[in-house]
C-alpha cells in the first residue's frame, strides 16, 4: 500500500477532481471519496489534506463557505473557482503527459 | 483573499485559529458519525495544535507575522534601554517638530495659495530702481490713476485688480463714543467676481460700486469678522456704521476661506476703492495692484506692456515735478516694473519674514541632521553590543534581510514615537512663533490648519528621518559574520569610522547653527542698544482724530486741558510720533541753488516736543507759538552735516518745492521711522501749518506727546481718553501707545530670530556635546582590552589620553573647518537680516569655535576619565 507521502503532488489534483465531480464537499467527505474512488488504495491523511485545501484557497482555485447543518454543527463546503477548473485541465494533461512517459519506460525497459 | 483581510489575519490572529480549530472538530465529528471509532479518528490528527500551525503558516504572510514580532521585539528592546531611548526619542521630537512648525509656517506665509479661483493665474506688480538713498529697491505701492491706465491698456490679456493696503481704521456702529477698531481694505469692486466668490450672505461688491469717487458707501465683512463681531447675526445686512465723516452701509458677507490677499492679516471689512481719499490722487501710492492673467497668456508681453504704460504715466507726472534736478527725475524714472507670482497673496510679512523664515528653516532642518546623526550613532553603538544575538540569528537561518527588518521596525519605533511628540511640538510652536512676529496690539494672523499639507510633510519627514538614522545601522547589523562576531572578535574600526564622519559632520552643522545664530544675536543686540536720542521712558503716544478736521487752536487747547490733568508732566503735538512708520519727505534747496538730490524728511510739531521728548537743543530755539511752516524750521544734526557740511546751519534760507524755512534750531540726531537705517536729515516745522490762502489748515489727526510722572504711563491711558473729548467733544483717541513700545516694535524680527536661533543653536550644541560624549564612550569601552595592553607595557595615562581622543578631535577639527566654509558661504544668504554685523568679524568666528571647543572638551571628559582609569589586571583577567 502506497505511503500518504507517495501523494505529494498528485494531491492537488486529486483534490481538485472531487471538488468538480462533487462541487459544494467538506473535508471528511473529499477524504473518503479519494479512498473509495481509489478503491481504498489511496489515503489522505487529515495531516496534509488541511494544509492543501487552504493553500488552494489562497491560490484562488478553491473557494469556502461555511453553512450550518442540521445539527447545528458547522461545516466547511468547497467548490472549484474559474482558476480552479483552469488548474484542473493543466494538472490533469500533466499527469498524463508524466504517467504515459513512465509507462513508457516501463514498456521499452 | 485580499490584501485587507490578509493583514486582518494577522491581527485578528486568535480568531483565525478558532475558524480552523472549528473546521477540524466539524470534520472529527463527521467521521465519527459515519461510524469511525472517536478515539482513533482524532488520533488521525495527531496534534491538533501541530494541524492549527502548519493551516495557519499557509493562510497568513509570514512577512506580516514577522513584523508583528519584530514590532514587539523591538518595542522590548526601546525599553530596556529607558533613558537612552528617551533621550533619542526627545531630541528627535524636538527636531521634527521644528521643522514641521517651520514647514507650517513656510507654507501659511509663502506656499499656500489663495482660497479663490485659479490663484496661479495671479501676479503682484512692483517697481524697482535706485531709490533716493542710493540703494536698489522694490515698491509695491501705485496710485489709483496709474492704476486704471494700466487696467485699460492689458484689459484684453489680464484683470487689473487694486487692494490697498490693510489699515486698523477706527469707526462706529452707534456714536463717536464707542469707536472700535477693524481692519479695513479698500478693493476693486471687480475682486471678488474675479476670485470666483459667491457671498455667505447679502451680496458682494460688483464693478458696479466702484465707478465715481466717494459714491458707492458700501461694504462686505468677511467670515471671521461677522463671526467674531456679530456672532453670525443674519441682521448684519443693511447695518450703518461710521468711519471719519462718512456712513458706509454692510451689504454682505464675504465666504469663510476668504479674508483677503494680505496674507499675515485677516481683513474685516472690504469697501471700493473709489471711497479712498486718493483715488483721484495721481502722486498718492496707496494700493498694491494684482494682475489675473487669462488663461494662455504669456507673462511677459504683459510685463512689457504694463511696463511702458506706467513709465508713460509718471513722465506725464513728472512734467509737473518741482524743486527737483533732472537728475533726481530720471534716477526716479529709471524703475522696471516686475510682475510676480502672488498663488499665497501679497504682503509685507512675506516681504519681511521670507529670508527669516527660511533662514530658520534651514537651520532647524540642521538641527534634525544632527539629531539623526546622533540617533544613528547610538544604534550603532547598540547594534555592536548585540553583534553576538545578531549572530546567532544568522546561525540559526535568519536572512539579512530579516536582520534588516528586525533593526528598521526598531528605527521605526523611534520614528513614530518623536514624530507623534513632535507633531504635539509642531501643533503649538508654530502659533507661538505667529503670536511673536507683531506688536502685541496689532498681532499677525496666520491661518495654520492642519490638514493633507502639514500631516504629509510631516509623515514624509518622518519616514526620511527613519531610513536615513536607521538604514546605516540596520545594514551594518546584518553585515554580521557569525563565526568572527561569536568569536567577539570583529573589526571594531569600521564602525568607528561611521561614527567619526557622523561627528565630523553633526560638528560642521553645529558650527553652521552657532554661527548663524551668534549674528542673529549680535544684529539684536547692536540694534536694540542703538542710542535713540530722545528718552522713551514715561512717554505715552496718543494718536488722536477728529471725524472733520479741525483748526490747530483747538488741538492746542486739547493740548493744554491735559496739562492740568495730574499725573501729566509734558504734553506736546505731533503729527505723528517718531517711529510710528509715518513718513513726510521732500527735496530742499539752500540759499535757493537747485535742489540737492539727497531726500529730507519732516514732521509737524508743536513748540515743547523737542522738550518734552528730552532731544537736546545743540544750537539755536525752540518754536514759539506764533511760528508757522512756511516760515521757521528745527533741523538735527544730520541735516546740517548733509546740507551746510557741518556749519551752524542757524539762520540759513532754505525751502521745500516752494515753501521757504529760516533755520532757528539745531538738535541732536534721532531716528525717525525706522531704527535700521542711518540717520535721516529731518526738518521739524510748526504744528501751525499755512495754506496757499494764508490760513491755518486744519488738522484731521495727530499725536499727543505725553510725558507722565509715574513710571508706568499706561496707568494714565484711561484718563486720557476720557479727558481728551471733555476738553472738545469732537475730539477722540484712537490709540495710546507708550513710545517705548514703539521702539521696541522695531526690533521685533530681530529679537524672535536671535531667540529661536539662540534655542537652537544651544539644542544643536547639546546634542552634539551628547554625541560626542556617546562616540567616545563607546569607542573606549571598545578598545578597552587595547588600552589595558597599552597600560599593562608602561604607556603614560597622557598618552592613553592622546591615543582616545586624537581620532575624535581631528574629526571635531575638521567638521568646524567645513561648518566654518558653509558659514561663509551662507552669510550672502542672510546679510540682509543683519545689521551692523561683518560674518568675517574676528568674534563672530571665534566665539562659536570656542563653544564647541568647550563642549567637545566637556563632552570628552568622562570619556577620558574612564580611560585612564581602566585598570589592565582586571580588563586582561576578564578577557
Amino acid at each position: 500500500m502506497p505511503k500518504p507521502d507517495s501523494l505529494q503532488g498528485s494531491l492537488d489534483l486529486l483534490v481538485l477532481k472531487i471538488l468538480s465531480r462533487r462541487p459544494r464537499s467538506h473535508g471528511y467527505a473529499i477524504m473518503t471519496a479519494i479512498q473509495n474512488m481509489s478503491g481504498e488504495v489511496l489515503r489522505a491523511e487529515e495531516g496534509s489534506l488541511y494544509p492543501a485545501l487552504h493553500r488552494m484557497e489562497e491560490a484562488g482555485w478553491i473557494r469556502a463557505e461555511w453553512i450550518t447543518k442540521d445539527t447545528g454543527r458547522r461545516a466547511r463546503l468547497y467548490e472549484l473557482t474559474a482558476a480552479g477548473k483552469k488548474q484542473l485541465a493543466a494538472e490533469e494533461s500533466r499527469w498524463q503527459a508524466v504517467t504515459s512517459a513512465v509507462n513508457r519506460v516501463l514498456r521499452m525497459a | 483573499m485580499s490584501l485587507w483581510s490578509r493583514i486582518a489575519n494577522v491581527l485578528r490572529g486568535d480568531g483565525l485559529s478558532g475558524e480552523i480549530d472549528e473546521e477540524l472538530q466539524s470534520h472529527i465529528a463527521e467521521a465519527i458519525e459515519q461510524g469511525r471509532d472517536p478515539s482513533e479518528a482524532k488520533r488521525a490528527f495527531g496534534s491538533v495544535l501541530r494541524q492549527l500551525d502548519e493551516s495557519r503558516d499557509v493562510r497568513i504572510i509570514p512577512w506580516l507575522d514577522a513584523l508583528r514580532a519584530d514590532a514587539i521585539f523591538g518595542w522590548r528592546q526601546l525599553r530596556k534601554s529607558k533613558v537612552t531611548s528617551a533621550a533619542a526619542i526627545l531630541s528627535l521630537a524636538l527636531a521634527i517638530g521644528s521643522c514641521t512648525s517651520a514647514f507650517r509656517l513656510i507654507d501659511a506665509l509663502l506656499l499656500r495659495p489663495l482660497p479663490v479661483a485659479e490663484p496661479q493665474q495671479l501676479y503682484a506688480l512692483s517697481r524697482q530702481g535706485i531709490d533716493f538713498d542710493g540703494k536698489l529697491a522694490t515698491f509695491d505701492g501705485w496710485a489709483y490713476p496709474a492704476f486704471q491706465q494700466m487696467r485699460a491698456a492689458i484689459k484684453d490679456q489680464a484683470e487689473l485688480i487694486a487692494i490697498s493696503y490693510a489699515e486698523r481704521m477706527d469707526l462706529t456702529y452707534r456714536s463717536d463714543q464707542e469707536t472700535e477698531k477693524a481692519y479695513l481694505q479698500y478693493v476693486s469692486g471687480g475682486m471678488f467676481s474675479s476670485f470666483g466668490l459667491r457671498p455667505a450672505l447679502g451680496r458682494l461688491l460688483t464693478e458696479n460700486d466702484d465707478l465715481k469717487p466717494g459714491g458707492h458707501p458700501y461694504a462686505v465683512i468677511s467670515n471671521d469678522y461677522w463671526k467674531r463681531r456679530f456672532g453670525q447675526d443674519p441682521k448684519v445686512i443693511g447695518r450703518p456704521f461710521r468711519m471719519g465723516d462718512r456712513l458706509y452701509e454692510i451689504v454682505g458677507v464675504a465666504p469663510e476661506p476668504f479674508t483677503g490677499t494680505e496674507t499675515g492679516t485677516v481683513i474685516d471689512i472690504f469697501v471700493p476703492t473709489m471711497m479712498h481719499p486718493g483715488a483721484v490722487h495721481d502722486d498718492w501710492t496707496w494700493h498694491r495692484t494684482l494682475a489675473r492673467l487669462k488663461r494662455g497668456v504669456a507673462v511677459e508681453p504683459v510685463r512689457a506692456k504694463l511696463h511702458s504704460t506706467s513709465r508713460a504715466f509718471e513722465q506725464e507726472r513728472a512734467k509737473g515735478f518741482k524743486g527737483m534736478t533732472k537728475e533726481s527725475i530720471d534716477k526716479f524714472l529709471d524703475q522696471t516694473l516686475l510682475l510676480e507670482p502672488a498663488v499665497a497673496g501679497a504682503s509685507g510679512l512675506q516681504y519681511d519674514y521670507r529670508r527669516s523664515l527660511l533662514a530658520l528653516g534651514v537651520l532647524v532642518a540642521l538641527v534634525l541632521l544632527i539629531a539623526c546623526a546622533n540617533v544613528a550613532n547610538l544604534l550603532t553603538a547598540q547594534a555592536a553590543a548585540r553583534a553576538r544575538e545578531m549572530a546567532l540569528r544568522v546561525s540559526i537561518g535568519a536572512g539579512r534581510w530579516r536582520l534588516v527588518q528586525l533593526v528598521l521596525v526598531e528605527s521605526s519605533w523611534l520614528g513614530f514615537l518623536a514624530a507623534a511628540m513632535g507633531g504635539l511640538f509642531a501643533w503649538w510652536s508654530a502659533p507661538f512663533v505667529v503670536s511673536r512676529v507683531n506688536p502685541p496690539d496689532n498681532p499677525a494672523r496666520l491661518f495654520l490648519p492642519t490638514d493633507w499639507r502639514v500631516i504629509g510633510f510631516g509623515v514624509l519627514l518622518t519616514l526620511a528621518v527613519t531610513l536615513l538614522f536607521g538604514m546605516a545601522p540596520a545594514l551594518r547589523a546584518s553585515a554580521v559574520k557569525p563565526a568572527s562576531a561569536l568569536k567577539g572578535g570583529e573589526d571594531p574600526h569600521s564602525r568607528r569610522r561611521l561614527m567619526h564622519v557622523l561627528i565630523a559632520a553633526q560638528v560642521a552643522f553645529c558650527f553652521l547653527v552657532l554661527f548663524v545664530a551668534g549674528l542673529f544675536a549680535a544684529t539684536f543686540d547692536r540694534l536694540s542698544h542703538r542710542p535713540t536720542g530722545f528718552s522713551a521712558e514715561r512717554l505715552l503716544t496718543v494718536d488722536t482724530a477728529v471725524a472733520h478736521p479741525e483748526s490747530p487752536v483747538f488741538w492746542d487747547q486739547v493740548a493744554e486741558h491735559l496739562r492740568t490733568v495730574p499725573g501729566v508732566e509734558k504734553v506736546a503735538l505731533a503729527k505723528w510720533p517718531l517711529l510710528g512708520g509715518g513718513a513726510w519727505n521732500g527735496f530742499v534747496s539752500v540759499n535757493s541753488a537747485p535742489p540737492a538730490p539727497v531726500l529730507a524728511y519732516f514732521l509737524a510739531v508743536s513748540p515743547g516736543w523737542v522738550d518734552a521728548m528730552k532731544i537736546p537743543f545743540i544750537n539755536g530755539r525752540d518754536f514759539r507759538p506764533s511760528d508757522t511752516y512756511p516760515g521757521v524750521a528745527i533741523v538735527n544734526e544730520a541735516f546740517a552735516k548733509q546740507f551746510f557740511n557741518g556749519e551752524s546751519p542757524i539762520g540759513k534760507s532754505c525751502a521745500k518745492g516752494g515753501d521757504p524755512f529760516q533755520i532757528v534750531g539745531v538738535v541732536r540726531d534721532a531716528p525717525y521711522r525706522s531704527m535700521r537705517e542711518p540717520i535721516l536729515p529731518v526738518a521739524y516745522v510748526p504744528f501751525h501749518v499755512i495754506d496757499e490762502k494764508g490760513a491755518l489748515r486744519p488738522v484731521g489727526d495727530a499725536t499727543f506727546i505725553v510725558r507722565t510722572t509715574s513710571s508706568k504711563p499706561l496707568a494714565l491711558a484711561s484718563v486720557l481718553r476720557r479727558e481728551i473729548p471733555r476738553a472738545r467733544p469732537e475730539f477722540r483717541v484712537s490709540n495710546i501707545r507708550p513710545q517705548a513700545d514703539l521702539v521696541r516694535a522695531q526690533t521685533i524680527r530681530e529679537r524672535l530670530l536671535a531667540m529661536l536661533a539662540l534655542f537652537f543653536a544651544t539644542v544643536a550644541l547639546l546634542l552634539a556635546g551628547i554625541g560626542l560624549y556617546g562616540v567616545l564612550d563607546y569607542s573606549v569601552l571598545q578598545r578597552r582590552r587595547e588600552i589595558g595592553i597599552r597600560m599593562a607595557i608602561g604607556a603614560s595615562a597622557g598618552e592613553i589620553v592622546r591615543r582616545v581622543t586624537a581620532d575624535v578631535f581631528g574629526m571635531v577639527l575638521f567638521g568646524a573647518v567645513v561648518g566654518l566654509a558653509f558659514g561663509m558661504a551662507s552669510v550672502r544668504y542672510i546679510e540682509p537680516l543683519l545689521y551692523q554685523v561683518k560674518a568675517t568679524d574676528l568674534v563672530m568666528l571665534v566665539i562659536p569655535s570656542f563653544t564647541i571647543l568647550a563642549a567637545a572638551l566637556l563632552a570628552s571628559l568622562p570619556a577620558v576619565i574612564r580611560a585612564v582609569r581602566i585598570d589592565p589586571a582586571t580588563t586582561l583577567r576578564a578577557e
